[in-house]
């Protein structure tokens, strides 16, 4: 996907998965990373929390939501630790999730997030408490005004880089941004002796 | 008089193309990328899907690590995939390489070999280069002073397409570890200690600086290790400043400059250091002397301990969790552990050095019964010195199995892999659930520890295998 679908304002319901420490390869475990597209991964997202060896499904919150309901993910601290692979935003997007939200959120799997349309909100403890205590909430995420709205009407801000912020809510692309520059590249290569 | 300027500002400093702004992040040039099969195919289809070919195929170098079989192929030339996408992706790798005139250090290369041993081997990897590849293990490359980490399939794409980054200077954060290590105790327990140290996201934000003396008396090997791990304490780099061990490390390798134009080059890579009186974000010190033989017992990687103070009992939920997961109850002694899989490996631990320190420990003695020993290369040129020495013999005959090099066992997703429920000492990097298979349990150790482990049967400190030798 060259240009991506701009991102402004949405409300959903939340699905909580409490846990600390969430790493990519819980998102996705590595035997799926065989694909050569981006397509169909939301079956495999949390696949071995969703399913068991014979692939018959576990007692597991992401097999009994409707999807399309919960667009949130609310997850505990340092989200999306681990591997590098873009496959995990591919899989929880395919899955249906427009925006995570933790405590904190591991750098890889924010700037990866982030060039998806997948929003990443990282918020404080108490705000976390809030939202994991009424897990079944509608919240409303604006990155217009940086700001969540939780279901008691609760407001606060986050922080998104601003450059990725322009990007998802204007749609713009970060490769064409970086092919505009090749003229200040290539001197760049000339000057440091780096041309080929 | 100029400011202190700390190793990576310098690094970082010469690799400005455009300013980062308050509304716009950097434009940061890229001396070296490197490309696998697993985290590249996407990106390639990105640049077909705009009509453009990789920009600068002269700094870009592909090789065949993550999803290939570690056995040999069939009388008829065929190799034991694990499923058909997984040869196709290889094939993709192979036919994007052909298309854009990328190296490709396929199977038939004597340079083959997973992406963080063979970079440094053949001299690609140079001091004061940034260095990138779709693998968060790329920070491996720090240890020559270089500003290297992992990014995504996004990010492969734009530096396929442009050689260059959109990035944010990170904060900076220097480690330093002071003192003399104890016999015995090799450049994993360092890393160990230090992730115990930071925690899981200690370093999340920060550009990591190692210092001190037990990191300048580490050999490179050592050095790569702990800068390997810097991801799994959240880091998105860490870094070693160059010094002479680099530089004779480096010298005569294929791709650094030959000759007189190599002693020019040399000089140069030993001003990349942090002035005296460079300010970083944060600043920690460690007793290097203190650290003992490390393994982890939970499911993330600062989750480890000296081998001689056992299990820990369960402090918060989630380490309540980790235990149950692993099988532990937190207080035990490790020698409880009986291990099902040792596995010797991967870009944390699979050179020379390492090689060596297992077999140092393996030499006359026999796997456990009822343990499965594997030990797999990091790279072609590692298999063949291993074999030159004589070290797949000692590994033979200990009852382990001597593998082709590859990623294997560490992520799991070849065919090698731990069945579930077992117990694995593996000298890789990540100790998830599942990571070596659905329903593994990892620990984490180095590989004279996994060695000793192999021995034990169960999770053993090296050291007792070690002061047998001398006695």
């Amino acid at each position: 996907m060259s240009n991506q679908e701009p991102v402004n304002s949405f409300s959903s319901r939340i699905v909580v998965l409490p846990e600390a420490n969430i790493d990519t390869d819980q998102i996705i475990p590595a035997r799926f990373l065989t694909t050569t597209t981006k397509a169909g991964l939301g079956k495999v997202a949390f696949n071995d929390w969703r399913y068991n060896a014979d692939g018959s499904n576990k007692p597991h919150i992401l097999n009994e939501i409707d999807p399309t309901e919960h667009r949130v993910l609310v997850a505990g601290n340092n989200l999306g630790c681990g591997s590098s692979r873009e496959h995990a935003p591919w899989a929880l997007m395919d899955y249906g999730f427009k925006a995570v939200i933790s405590t904190e959120i591991a750098d890889i799997f924010k700037s990866n997030s982030l060039k998806n349309g997948l929003l990443p909100v990282v918020v404080s403890p108490e705000i976390h408490d809030k939202l994991t205590q009424n897990p079944q909430q509608r919240v409303t995420i604006d990155l217009e005004s940086c700001t969540l709205t939780l279901e008691d009407g609760t407001t606060v801000t986050f922080q998104v880089e601003a450059f990725a912020r322009q990007c998802l809510l204007e749609g713009v692309d970060a490769m064409g941004w970086l092919l505009k520059r090749l003229p200040e590249i290539e001197a760049y290569e000339q000057t440091n002796n780096k041309a080929a | 008089m100029s400011k202190p300027k700390s190793l990576f500002e310098k690094v970082w400093e010469r690799h400005i193309v455009e300013e980062e702004g308050a509304d716009k992040p950097a434009v940061l040039y890229i001396d070296l990328h490197l490309v696998h099969e697993v985290t590249s195919p996407q990106a390639f289809s990105e640049l077909d899907a705009r009509g453009l070919k990789v920009r600068r195929p002269d700094r870009t170098f592909a090789t065949l690590d993550h999803s290939i079989p570690t056995l040999a192929p069939d009388a008829d030339g065929n190799r034991p995939y694990v499923t058909a996408q997984a040869k196709k992706q290889v094939e993709t790798l192979e036919a994007n390489a052909a298309k854009n005139g990328l190296r490709l250090f396929g199977y038939d290369a004597e340079n083959r070999g997973v992406v963080h041993v063979i970079g440094p081997e053949m001299g690609l990897t140079q001091p004061g280069f940034t260095v990138v590849c779709g693998d968060s293990h790329t920070s491996t490359h720090g240890a020559f002073g270089c500003i290297a980490f992992g990014i995504g399939t996004s990010e492969v794409g734009h530096v396929l397409a442009t050689q260059c980054l959109a990035q944010r200077k990170p904060k900076t954060m220097r480690i330093n570890i002071t003192g003399a290590l104890q016999p015995g105790v090799t450049g994993k327990d360092v890393a160990l200690t230090v992730i115990n140290t930071l925690g899981f996201s200690g370093g999340t934000g920060f550009a990591l600086e190692y210092a001190g003396p037990v990191i300048e008396a580490l050999d490179m090997e050592g050095r790569m290790t702990v800068c390997n791990l810097s991801i799994e304490a959240g880091a998105r780099c860490g870094m070693i400043a160059p010094d002479q061990k680099t530089v004779e490390w480096l010298r005569g390798r294929e791709y650094v400059p030959q000759g007189a134009a190599f002693d020019e080059a040399a000089a140069q890579w030993l001003t990349l250091k942090s002035d005296d009186g460079a300010v970083f974000d944060k600043e920690i010190t460690i007793d290097g002397s203190a650290i003992e033989p490390m393994a982890t017992w939970g499911t993330s990687p600062d989750q480890g301990a000296p081998i001689v103070k056992g299990v820990p009992v369960a402090a918060n939920e989630d380490e309540e969790r980790a235990l149950k997961y692993m099988g532990f109850t937190g207080g035990e002694a490790r020698e409880v552990e009986k291990v099902d899989v040792v596995f010797i490996g991967s870009c944390t631990n699979g050179r020379m050095a390492d090689l060596r320190a297992a077999a140092a420990i393996m030499k006359g003695r026999k796997v456990a019964p009822g343990v499965r020993a594997l030990i797999v290369p990091g790279s072609e040129w590692v298999r063949v010195e291993a074999e030159k020495e004589g070290l797949h013999q000692i590994f033979l005959e200990a009852g382990a199995e001597w593998r082709l090099p590859g990623c294997s066992m560490c992520i799991a997703m070849n065919g090698d892999f731990v069945l579930p429920g077992q117990l694995a000492v593996s000298t890789s990097n990540r100790n998830f659930e599942g990571r070596q298979g659905p329903g593994s349990r990892t620990v984490l150790a180095s590989p004279a520890t996994a060695a000793a482990s192999a021995i034990a049967g169960h999770v053993a400190d090296p050291r007792q295998f070690m002061q047998l030798e001398s006695a």
